[in-house]
């Protein structure tokens, strides 16, 4: 167990007009942990992951991420050519829908072999070869290496998009809503497949999700978000099985059992 | 003697809903309990005393209220109810496992997986973690044709004792144990009063609720009351 956050996120702010999205969002996350940002729509949990990424400017705080040296670096004083190079190679991000994360026109191939190259990769057979070996890890059949995604089902463009994402072996990804738009069959596979992927690479991931099942399925520890504040905080099963704020407990109580 | 594997000193907890107006339902109060190595605890008492909440918050599920929760991990002491969420992952992994009653199936992972996976986590590898789980597996006379599907389908016994052949794969120095043989039938129970005799032979310190006046008769060293507040006021 490592002592030292890979990703430290401090008093992070983000408004648009005069609307507060995330409101002073603080959290750590450590080599090889999973964490989930949970709560319901308007929450501002996916504005929070949207800022740690840089996607989204931040109107306070600061985001520090820990470099292979072992240096905690701020990531809005970095050189902006530096943090595109993380943006690359060590970090991921997952998006709901697979067509904010993929080139739709391009064969399945070249969306993974992209982000290969873009981190450095020029051999194109070892390219190739890479890419292959990815579509079997998530599961597609790399005789439909050369076809564009737009001919694959939305489970499939998924599995693609985190091939493309974690062919760089990525140290943290960030989610939001993986497993989103997709039909509960389809999901469960998808979620299985997450979840041996993270522990077999012993990624570093956030992920935003409605669903507290799929929480509780990936994640070792957990936030609720409520009208842009984290409002508690803690191991998944506690939070879910013992959720202390009224919030929590609301959320916990209105899950459907099936 | 030997020291304490757990030690709970003035343990309380009171659980507060606040979608029912802030009501406080107080459930345990000043509870102290020591465990060493080679005991079983068996807690007593009527249902609805508390004991599988004092099991949860053994295990970090619960959040304590007030009252300290020593566990002995890797040669140090580390209090549960103070410890943070990423310690409590630490001290699960290699200091204290739990049976509980239900396995919570994990889409498409098969038995032999759900029971390895806390070897892997350890550290074991993939192939010796897997044949251990088939010794388990066996064991507990769960078909061999079972083995490589996931439970979601198997009958409730056959659940249990995937997860009876989970929490025993790991050799914890302290165990939570919540009727272990519940949906079992009595060649099965026998078996699990076989792995809990074991665990206490290798020095394991053991609390477990055990119904089942046979098996708790057959497991416990003693037997620690827990008294519902309502007739303790």
């Amino acid at each position: 167990m490592s002592d030292a956050p890979l990703l430290s996120v401090r008093e992070l702010t983000v408004r648009f007009g005069r609307t507060l999205a995330v409101d002073r969002a603080s959290f750590e996350l450590w080599p090889g942990e999973v964490l989930a940002i949970v709560g319901e729509s308007g929450s501002g949990k996916t504005s929070l992951l949207r800022a740690v990424h840089g996607d989204l400017p931040a109107d306070g705080g600061c985001v520090q991420y820990r470099l292979d040296d072992g240096a905690l670096v701020a990531l809005d004083e970095l050189p902006e050519p530096m943090r595109r190079q993380l943006a690359r190679t060590q970090w991921g991000f997952v998006h709901q829908n697979p067509r904010d994360g993929l080139r739709m026109a391009i064969s399945a191939g070249g969306n993974v072999g992209e982000r290969l190259m873009a981190a450095g990769a020029r051999h194109w057979g070892r390219i190739r070869a890479e890419a292959t070996e990815w579509l079997r890890r998530v599961e597609i059949d790399p005789a439909r290496i050369d076809d564009p995604p737009r001919t694959y089902s939305g489970g499939m463009q998924q599995r693609l998009q985190i091939a493309r994402v974690l062919v760089t072996r990525p140290r943290l990804v960030l989610m939001d809503e993986p497993t989103g738009g997709l039909d509960v069959s389809v999901q469960a596979r998808l979620l299985d497949l997450i979840r041996r992927l993270v522990s077999d690479l012993g990624l570093s991931a956030v992920i935003v999700t409605h669903d507290l099942a799929v929480a509780r399925l990936l994640a070792d520890r957990m936030l609720v978000m409520q009208g842009g504040r984290i409002v508690e905080a803690g191991l998944t099963d506690q939070v879910l099985d013992d959720p202390q704020h009224p919030y929590s407990q609301l959320l916990v109580s209105s899950v459907l059992q099936a | 003697m030997s020291e304490p594997l757990l030690a709970v000193e003035g343990l309380s907890k009171e659980f507060t809903l606040h979608l029912q107006g802030g009501v406080r339902l107080p459930v345990l109060r000043g509870v102290s309990l020591t465990v060493r190595a080679g005991e079983c605890v068996a807690l007593t008492g009527p249902s609805g005393a508390g004991k599988s909440t004092l099991m949860r918050a053994l295990y970090g599920n619960y959040l304590p209220g007030r009252g300290r929760i020593l566990v002995r991990h890797h040669g140090r002491l580390v209090d549960l109810a103070a410890a943070s969420p990423r310690e409590i992952v630490a001290v699960r992994r290699e200091t204290v496992g739990y049976v509980s009653q239900f396995l919570r199936v994990i889409p498409r992972v098969p038995a032999r997986a759900i029971v390895a996976e806390p070897l892997r986590a350890a550290g074991m590898d993939a192939a010796a973690s897997e044949r251990e789980a088939e010794r388990l597996l066996a064991r507990l006379n769960l078909p061999q044709r079972l083995w490589s599907l996931p439970p979601a389908t198997f009958s409730g016994g056959e659940q249990q004792r995937v997860n009876l052949a989970r929490g025993f794969a790991f050799p914890y120095p302290v165990m939570l144990v919540d009727e272990p043989t519940a949906s079992l039938d009595p060649a099965n129970a026998e078996v699990a009063v076989g792995l809990i005799q074991e665990a206490k032979a290798r020095g394991a310190a053991i609390v477990g609720i055990f119904h089942d006046a046979d098996v708790r008769r057959a497991v416990a060293t003693r037997e620690h009351p827990v008294v519902p507040l309502a007739a303790a006021a």
